[in-house]
């Protein structure tokens, strides 16, 4: 295969649309999935809740305004070919300038800050994002990007369980995140769990498993099975539309997983507000 | 669904219960981490706050910019617990709304039975719709925290939900007496 040449240019518009797209338009699974929830819901409350977050995304969508005003951290998975080349500058680059673009051309808020700990001095374009790259065989740029608000992503948590804990310790530790959680990461919420590689390589897993589409199963099928256990449970748990009772507690929940270590079952449980913002592209 | 407006009199908060519809207009403040943290100094430093907020309605909210012909983006509640560190003293000098998301600490709750305060909930990630009900933004204070910085909001029947009414019940505790 030969070498593929692309202009940052390229790579820039790409990044400028999927986080503009992501803010404005919620994704067809999540659609769905809150208006069946409607249908299920036996509350009038829960029913207006979840009404009212059907509207949102609706005047967001028309008006091309974000339908969360945490537009969030940019986080992008990508899985770059190793035959591509950018031409003229380099992938970073590209991409915090199409990061930059969407959230000051596309009116979004800009949340990030210089320092954690002692300057906190807002960056203005909501650069730096989070990158992840992946170099896999081939001549294209794979893109997954989401807007990751903070009311979700304080609730997450991450814990070192060890071989012994069994599938069992797993249930544990998400359902004891979710409760924690309750009303405060707007549910209903999406899970996503990563299970297995090192401490790093779990919460980067669980990320990945907010970033799929909620109507996917894991393909090994005791994980898929799993997967639809902890939904149903979470569900029983009665935290409900903004956290206000009822029977949907969350929308969807997805497992990633990766071969460990014997000694370990590292376990992180990601999660995301009921609008799960992510786009992809292909370049 | 009880109307009522901001600031709110006194009798209208009497009559607030958890769980409570309600639709509000008038006057509030916004504010969350940052101006929270700035007040709160000025307060042990025993110096005045910027804004008066005896009777006042804040709501903690960092917007999204307006696009062109907005009155304001779109600005739903944000998480309250991280303002509780903040709210006790905000409470002690007569704060007698608080508007966001989510769970509120006990020492919140005693200082809110105490003064004699509500919490409404927005709902959150709502924002495009809530704006809709914001009529007019003013900056007052801070103006170089961007999103975080004191705005003054006219809203006008926006929607919302009491979760901690003025006698500490609460919302978000379920009958089988657990939080979630």
């Amino acid at each position: 295969m030969d070498i593929r040449e692309i202009s940052s240019e390229e790579i820039t518009s790409a990044v400028r649309k999927l986080f503009m797209d992501c803010n404005y338009y919620i994704g067809e699974d999540i659609s769905q999935a809150i208006r069946n929830a409607r249908e299920n819901e036996d509350s009038e409350l829960a029913k207006d809740v979840l009404q009212q977050l059907i509207d949102n995304n609706n005047i967001a969508a028309n008006e091309r305004i974000p339908l969360c005003q945490d537009t969030g951290m940019a986080v992008l998975f990508v899985e770059y070919g190793d035959k591509v080349v950018v031409k003229d500058g380099n992938f970073r680059s590209a991409v915090e300038e199409g990061v930059r673009r969407a959230y000051i051309e596309g009116y979004l808020r800009k949340s990030v800050v210089t320092d954690p700990v002692f300057d906190r001095k807002n960056t203005k374009d909501n650069t730096p994002a989070i990158i992840h790259t992946e170099i896999v065989e081939g001549d294209k740029i794979h893109i997954t990007a989401g807007g990751k608000g903070f009311g979700s992503e304080n609730m997450s948590a991450i814990k070192m369980l060890t071989p012994s804990a069994g599938v069992e310790g797993v249930k544990k530790f998400v359902f004891e995140t979710v409760a924690h959680a309750g009303p405060n990461p707007c549910p209903p919420m999406v899970v996503g769990v990563g299970i297995g590689g090192t401490f790093e390589k779990a919460a980067q897993l669980a990320k990945r498993a907010t970033l799929r589409p909620i109507n996917t199963s894991h393909p090994d099928e005791r994980y898929a099975k799993l997967e639809e256990e902890l939904l149903g449970e979470i569900n029983k748990m009665d935290i409900g539309p903004a956290g206000l009772g009822g029977k949907t507690s969350a929308l969807g929940l997805n497992i990633e997983t990766y071969p460990t270590h014997i000694a370990g079952m590292p376990v992180a449980v990601n999660i995301c507000c009921h609008a799960c913002r992510h786009k992809e592209v292909t370049i | 669904m009880k109307k009522i407006t901001f600031p709110i009199t006194e009798e209208q908060l009497k009559d607030l219960r958890c769980g409570d519809r309600v639709l509000a207009s008038g006057y509030l403040y916004t504010a969350r981490d940052a101006a929270h943290k700035r007040m709160y100094e000025l307060l042990c430093e025993g110096k005045e706050l910027p804004i008066d907020v005896d009777g006042q309605t804040i709501y903690y909210v960092g917007a999204a910019p307006a696009k062109p012909g907005y009155a304001v983006g779109p600005c739903g509640p944000t998480s309250s617990y991280r303002m509780d560190k903040y709210a006790p003293s905000l409470l002690d000098r007569g704060l007698k709304v608080m508007i966001g998301k989510g769970t509120r600490s006990g020492e919140v709750i005693e200082s809110m039975v105490k003064n004699g305060a509500v919490y409404l909930a927005a709902i959150g990630g709502a924002a495009a719709l809530i704006a809709k009900s914001v009529k007019k933004s003013e900056l007052v204070c801070y103006e170089d925290l961007g999103t975080e910085a004191i705005y003054r909001y006219e809203v006008e029947d926006m929607p919302l939900i009491v979760a901690i009414d003025s006698k500490g019940n609460n919302v978000y505790v379920r009958s089988r007496g657990t939080e979630c």
